[in-house]
């Protein structure tokens, strides 16, 4: 571009970020009515949030509420912006940040299969049992491992099976509930 | 007592029931039964638009100029795309709305029939919240939540989408006091500020030797008592106040204590005290970018109280020391409460150096411009146009561009309510059709639309609405043959090479109004402006005022890019104004 029409300045004023992202869960507690995830992936998507694993089902259903666990990495600012943003919505009842909390419990459910034969697919057995996986389908060439656990568990898992002959995975995403007698 | 209708007829029931008087609509095939409905009774009425975006800049001035819910209803497809702009415009600037939308039949969507869109798609993000109603039985208390929500904690707009065959459809319709669920079961924003932390912003204004009220629109939209409270606060503390493009009014501009408006055009005194301040004091403003300029440059020196009643303005975009969330009239009485309990002295002697300094800044005269007795020069246009119409009931809107920002500089306003503007979207064509939505709701009022040549053409037709209901709303016209504000940053930030930024082939514009049924007056000599002006308030008609301008004056005082408050561009600045950008400045994108 010619030095002479490169654009000299703006009307908006941007300030390099100085913050490190972390990762956090937070549970969301929100009318079950249409639309509703809609609501929430928008907001993400418009305010250009991260979105890292997202759950949603009815939990109290006399109350027509659902539970959304979202897994974000973002600044703590941000995430401050996350939170009162999600809580903005009309329908949104309550954010509680799990991980600010601390002791929070969250587990995860995955569905893994493996093909392969011979020493790999005994050694695929072995370690499955060792990591508590139920064999949910089963050929003469593969299985279909269900495990659940914490992600980081379950990352694990799917790395072993790599080379045991790992076809696919799929994931439940996470659900997330602080520990203790308290409710949200 | 409940009672069984059609669906189409419960709308116009809650319509009463809400106390409106006036709706703003366009009629079309997904909506006949609700203009059935309408039609069948007086107690509501109903101003045909000539686009859907003007409907909803007409209910926008009306709700601006009474606090009450505007109302707009137009119908599928079209008819709620083109009210997209006024929606977004309303949810920026927190402007109650409920806008009704009629949807094809509940058989036929997802069919892509004729006039459909996923209207509660497209605005889902641009309204404070929106429905789709699927069961006739739950119109009634959809239609007194939207009001209960568009109207309650920080305001906005609520759209309602209402399939043909639920308009149809027979139900029983519930008064908003004969159902519970008048109010959304959940949704209840936090009015009342935590009185601790009240009383600690208190303090803190008490220890101040530095302070600066800086408020917002959140005051207007409070109420007229919060500007009550703020006045004599004010009064209490003896504090400058200074004001965002939205909260101009709230704070009388003939007081001494007004510093005016803040911000990237905003005066000289007002920013160097945002800057130079130790107290900030943020009343239901939101730290746009517009009024902070360079983030990390802003007010470097104070601490900063924030009011808001949306928490997540709080920190969004500067620290804060001290939040408090609430409803802004709520705190104010509060502080003027404790403010009482602890002295009526207000802090003069302790408060007279930062005076003194500040009145130093104000005698720069940042608002000052170089008249001429040959061109009439469009601070002088706003100017006179002020003192012509001072002392009487008037109420002014703009369109957007330099004109919107003189328009601020140059006419003080004593009270809250009589100033519209589109402030958070920019949107150019908005000031037309609010003046003809604050004329319906103030029919004896002189009511002016202060535009650009620009601007006003993209919701003009709206003249036809003001002659068909006698809105005699004044065009005031400040006529530069340019995108004045456009050129203005090309001359600033691209080396003056002005693309698309002129107004060719303009419109006679008296002809033009004259062509509508209104009256047209052009003036280009200073010498006649005031007659002109006269004849303008005069006349009984909607009015096009030409006003011919100096068509290469730029909008000082000025924040560039890149720069803190206390770097502002002066008009007495003298050199290229393109290089005050610095380098810093041209690194941004
Ligand atoms: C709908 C819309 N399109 C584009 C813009 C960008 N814009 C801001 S000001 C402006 C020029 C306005 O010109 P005019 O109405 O003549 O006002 P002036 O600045 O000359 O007073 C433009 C194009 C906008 N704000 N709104
Ligand atoms: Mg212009």
């Amino acid at each position: 571009m010619n030095a002479l029409l490169q654009p000299t300045g703006s009307v908006y004023s941007l300030v390099p970020e100085t913050q490190t992202p972390e990762r956090h869960t937070l549970s969301v507690l929100v009318d079950n009515e249409p639309g509703i995830l809609a609501r929430i992936v928008g907001l993400f998507a418009a305010r250009g949030f991260n979105i890292d694993s997202l759950t949603v089902s009815e939990t109290e259903h006399e109350k027509g509420l659902s539970r959304i666990t979202v897994v974000t990495v973002a600044t703590p600012k941000v995430l401050q912006q996350i939170k009162l943003q999600l809580e903005r919505l009309v329908p949104v009842h309550r954010v509680h940040d799990l991980t600010d909390e601390g002791k929070s419990l969250e587990r995860e459910l995955a569905l893994v299969k493996v093909a392969s034969s011979g020493e790999p697919r005994a050694e695929a057995l072995r370690l499955a049992d060792a990591y508590r996986a139920q064999i949910v389908d089963a050929t003469t060439e593969s299985f279909v491992f269900e495990i659940t656990g914490k992600p980081s568990k379950i990352d694990s898992f799917i790395a072993i099976m790599v080379p045991l002959g790992l076809v696919e995975v799929v994931r439940t995403g996470l659900a997330a509930i602080a520990r203790g007698p308290e409710g949200m | 007592m409940p009672q069984q209708m059609t669906g189409a007829e419960m709308v116009v029931e809650a319509l009463k029931d809400q106390g409106v008087t006036d709706i703003f609509g366009y009629p079309g095939g997904a909506v006949l039964p609700m203009y059935d409905a309408i039609f069948q009774q007086d107690k509501v009425r109903h101003i045909l638009v000539r686009h859907e975006q003007g409907a909803t800049h007409m209910a926008e001035g009306y709700a601006r100029s009474t606090g009450k819910v505007g109302v707009v209803l137009v119908t599928s497809g079209p008819g709620a795309t083109n009210a997209v702009t006024g929606l977004t415009d309303a949810l920026m600037d927190s402007i109650p709305i409920v806008c009704l939308t009629g949807q094809v039949a509940t058989p036929l969507i997802g069919s892509d029939a004729f006039q459909e869109c996923d209207t509660v798609g497209i605005t889902r993000s641009c309204t404070k919240h929106n429905y789709l109603v699927k069961n006739v039985a739950d119109l009634p208390r959809i239609l007194h939540e939207a009001f209960y929500i568009a109207r309650s904690g920080r305001p906005g707009p609520v759209l309602i989408d209402i399939p043909k065959d639920v308009q149809f459809a027979m139900g029983t319709y519930y008064g908003p006091t004969e159902i519970e669920a008048t109010r959304h079961k959940s949704y209840r924003p936090q009015l009342e500020g935590d009185i601790r932390l009240i009383e600690a912003a208190v303090d803190m204004m008490l220890r101040a030797e530095r302070p600066v009220f800086y408020t917002g629109g959140g005051v207007i939209n409070a109420g007229p008592e919060a500007s009550q409270h703020l006045r004599e606060l004010a009064e209490l503390t003896g504090f400058p106040v200074t004001s965002t493009l939205m909260g101009l009014g709230a704070f009388p501009g003939s007081s001494p204590q007004w510093l005016g408006m803040l911000g990237m055009h905003g005066s000289y005194q007002a920013n160097m005290a945002m800057h130079d301040c130790d107290l900030m004091i943020n009343l239901g403003a939101r730290f746009d970018d517009r009024i902070t300029g360079r983030i990390d440059a802003f007010s470097p020196q104070s601490r900063k109280i924030h009011v808001d009643i949306d928490p997540s303005s709080i920190n969004k975009n500067i620290v804060i020391d001290l939040p408090i969330v609430g409803d802004v009239g709520h705190v104010l009485k509060e502080m003027v409460r404790i403010w009482r309990s602890k002295t009526n002295q207000p802090r003069t002697e302790a408060l007279a150096p930062w005076w003194a300094e500040i009145e130093t800044w104000r005698a720069k005269n940042s608002f000052g411009f170089a008249n001429s007795s040959s061109v009439i020069k469009p601070q002088y246009a706003i100017q006179r146009l002020y003192e012509a119409t001072k002392g009487r009931d008037v109420y002014v809107t703009t369109e957007v561009g330099q004109h919107q920002m003189w328009a601020a500089q140059h006419f003080p306003f004593d009270l809250p309510n009589r100033w519209m503007t589109s402030g958070g979207l920019g949107t150019m064509g908005y000031g037309l059709p609010a003046a003809i939505g604050v004329q319906v709701a103030h029919p004896e009022a002189l009511v002016i639309d202060i535009a650009g040549e620009a601007s006003v053409q993209m919701t003009m037709q709206e003249m036809s609405t003001a002659v068909q209901y006698g809105l005699p709303v004044k065009i005031f016209i400040l006529n530069n043959e340019r995108m004045g504000m456009v050129r203005q940053w090309q001359e600033l930030l691209h080396g003056g090479r002005y693309a698309h930024s002129y107004s060719e082939s303009l419109p006679d514009f008296v002809k033009l109004a004259e062509a509508y049924g209104g009256h047209g007056i052009k003036c280009d000599n200073p010498a006649d402006l005031d007659a002109a002006i006269r004849e303008m308030i005069d006349s009984p008609k909607p009015v096009l005022f030409d006003c011919l301008v100096e068509k290469h004056e730029n909008c000082l005082p000025m924040i560039p890019s890149g720069k803190p408050h206390n770097e502002m561009i002066l008009p007495d600045f003298a050199g290229d104004v393109g290089a005050v950008i610095d380098a810093k400045g041209r690194e941004l994108v």
